[in-house]
């Protein structure tokens, strides 16, 4: 029974690391933009989260609603004026001023902020859970794994039911042919960055509700993000969920037989998959 | 009148003169062809055309406006369409979603307006049956067929077709011709960069004929086909 509970348990964290993920795979599909800040902006949402909390004293849900809006316009500009100058045949500027942005994010935090790790509370929510047949589910895991499927149904439908869905792709399979049809890549780009750091105000809002966050851990989610979006396969956010999944299920099944294993058992999992499957489980990006 | 108009273009690639004091008019519903040997600046007149190379000299009008320094999207916006001689199509959009992209874009609408206008072109270009098809898998035929297609989504005042029938059967070649016939036929201005000089004549009512990037003639089909200056520039014929 308790290995049933491990895996279930695995499965629920999984979908935070979807969460970290998807914003992630997003970019990455449309603009072939590898974001190595995309851990730092997701504690950067944390703590604009518990500033909203602190000084309005409102849930941390409502003050998620609140950032979205606001983070989704940080992205846009961010793309617009930085990350859009970066983009080109050469891979190497994106990496080196997404680099230079996420030593900036942490070190503003730290100014700001100090090193202390903070928390968002849900108040009784952190520790409710239901009883699902043999297994107790915290709620709050429960509704990490909700929102973290509710988001890749929604970023598909964005994806292949909408006009900017279409654009989104069409610029993504060739920006230059896409602009001689009247779309406009520079804005499509932005508005994907936009829509990530919507993503990534999600994940901050799990991500600080479940354990506590300091300027400093964003490197270490977006290893997880990194590795769940390679192992699903890069671009595909289906295949995203299941790479969160499996690194959550082998972290819990690592640290159920010793403790010390649980990271280092995630990592094994994302080195198997990357020898078995090197474009990952469910490749659709071409490069 | 004229809809397209370029005065005195030229452009230069280092030493390398690639179109030399370009003038020729482009008459609403006409289809002008342009002939000559590779390199001659066909394409490269083209790229001059759609903005996507900036002139170093020299004057494009379209729709009597002035449109030397407008940005290639803007062109595309106010009517100018066009295909490539290698089919770039959005691989993984489905054919139909490559024209509702094109079309809606392309004019500045949203797509539920131009749904029905996109599934009548893919009609008029032999493409329904393929609508639902992801358009990586397409053959080259079908291919250039969309960029056909395509270009004709974004409602252009006039087409700009590049070499689309090298590469196709005789078989092919026919059907794609008669569906152009077809497009010029409804009143569309074209004008068609082609080595396949019999699907040209079919359509064209004039010919343009490049070398080295000068305009050596331009006229009606046969006069052109018979000057003694093509036949030696263009089809290596000593007279």
């Amino acid at each position: 029974m308790i290995w049933i509970d491990t895996i279930v348990q695995g499965v629920l964290l999984g979908g935070l690391y979807a969460l970290f993920a998807a914003g992630l795979s997003l970019v990455f599909g449309i603009m072939r933009l590898v974001n190595l800040a995309h851990g730092d902006l997701i504690v950067m949402a944390a703590y604009l989260i518990l500033v909203l909390v602190t000084l309005l004293g409102i849930d941390p849900f409502l003050a998620a609603l609140i950032a979205a809006p606001f983070l989704f316009g940080v992205g846009w500009l961010l793309q617009m004026h930085v990350l859009n100058r970066t983009l080109g045949p050469d891979i190497l500027p994106p990496l080196l001023v997404t680099f230079g942005l996420s030593i900036v994010i942490q070190n503003a935090l730290l100014e700001g902020f100090s090193a202390d790790s903070k928390r968002l509370s849900v108040g009784q929510l952190e520790t409710a859970s239901l009883a699902l047949g043999p297994v107790n589910v915290g709620v709050m895991p429960l509704l990490t794994f909700i929102s973290a499927i509710v988001v890749i149904v929604a970023l598909n439908r964005l994806f292949y039911s909408t006009s900017l869905g279409r654009a989104f792709r069409a610029t993504s399979d060739d920006a230059v042919t896409a602009s001689l049809m009247g779309v406009r890549p520079q804005n499509i780009f932005a508005t994907a960055t936009g829509i990530a750091m919507v993503v990534v105000t999600i994940a901050a809002l799990y991500l600080g509700t479940r354990a506590n966050f300091d300027p400093t851990i964003g490197p270490a989610r977006l290893i997880y993000a990194f590795e769940a979006v390679i192992i699903g396969g890069l671009g595909s956010l289906w295949g995203t969920l299941a790479g969160g999944i499996i690194i959550g299920v082998a972290q819990t099944l690592g640290a159920a037989i010793n403790p010390e294993w649980q990271i280092l058992a995630g990592h094994v999992a994302f080195v198997v998959v990357l020898l078995l499957r090197p474009r990952g489980l469910f490749p659709r990006a071409v490069d | 009148m004229a809809i397209l108009a370029l005065d005195n273009v030229s452009k230069a690639f280092g030493a390398l003169r690639v179109s030399q004091h370009i003038t020729f008019d482009l008459a609403e519903g006409e289809a002008l062809g342009v002939i000559g040997p590779n390199g001659a600046g066909k394409s490269t007149l083209f790229n001059l055309i759609t903005g996507n190379l900036p002139v170093d000299e020299g004057r494009i009008e379209f729709l009597g406006r002035d449109v030397t320094q407008v940005p290639p999207m803007e062109r595309c916006l106010s009517g100018l369409g066009r295909t490539f001689q290698i089919p770039q199509p959005f691989e993984k959009l489905t054919v139909f979603e490559n024209l509702v992209v094109a079309g809606a874009f392309g004019n500045r609408l949203p797509e539920n307006e131009v749904s029905d206008e996109c599934a009548d072109i893919l009609v008029e270009t032999g493409l329904i049956g393929k609508a639902n098809e992801v358009a990586g898998r397409l053959s080259l035929l079908e291919r250039k067929r969309l960029e056909l297609a395509r270009a004709m989504a974004t409602r252009p005042k006039v087409l700009l077709l590049d070499e689309i029938a090298g590469g196709l059967t005789e078989g092919e070649c026919h059907a794609l011709v008669a569906t152009i016939q077809k497009v010029h036929a409804g009143g569309m201005s074209i004008i068609w960069i082609e080595h396949v000089l019999h699907a040209l004549t079919s359509v064209a009512e004039r010919l343009l004929v490049l070398d080295f990037g000068k305009v050596i003639g331009i006229g009606d089909p046969d006069t052109i086909m018979n000057s003694q200056e093509v036949r030696e520039i263009y089809l290596g014929i000593d007279v």
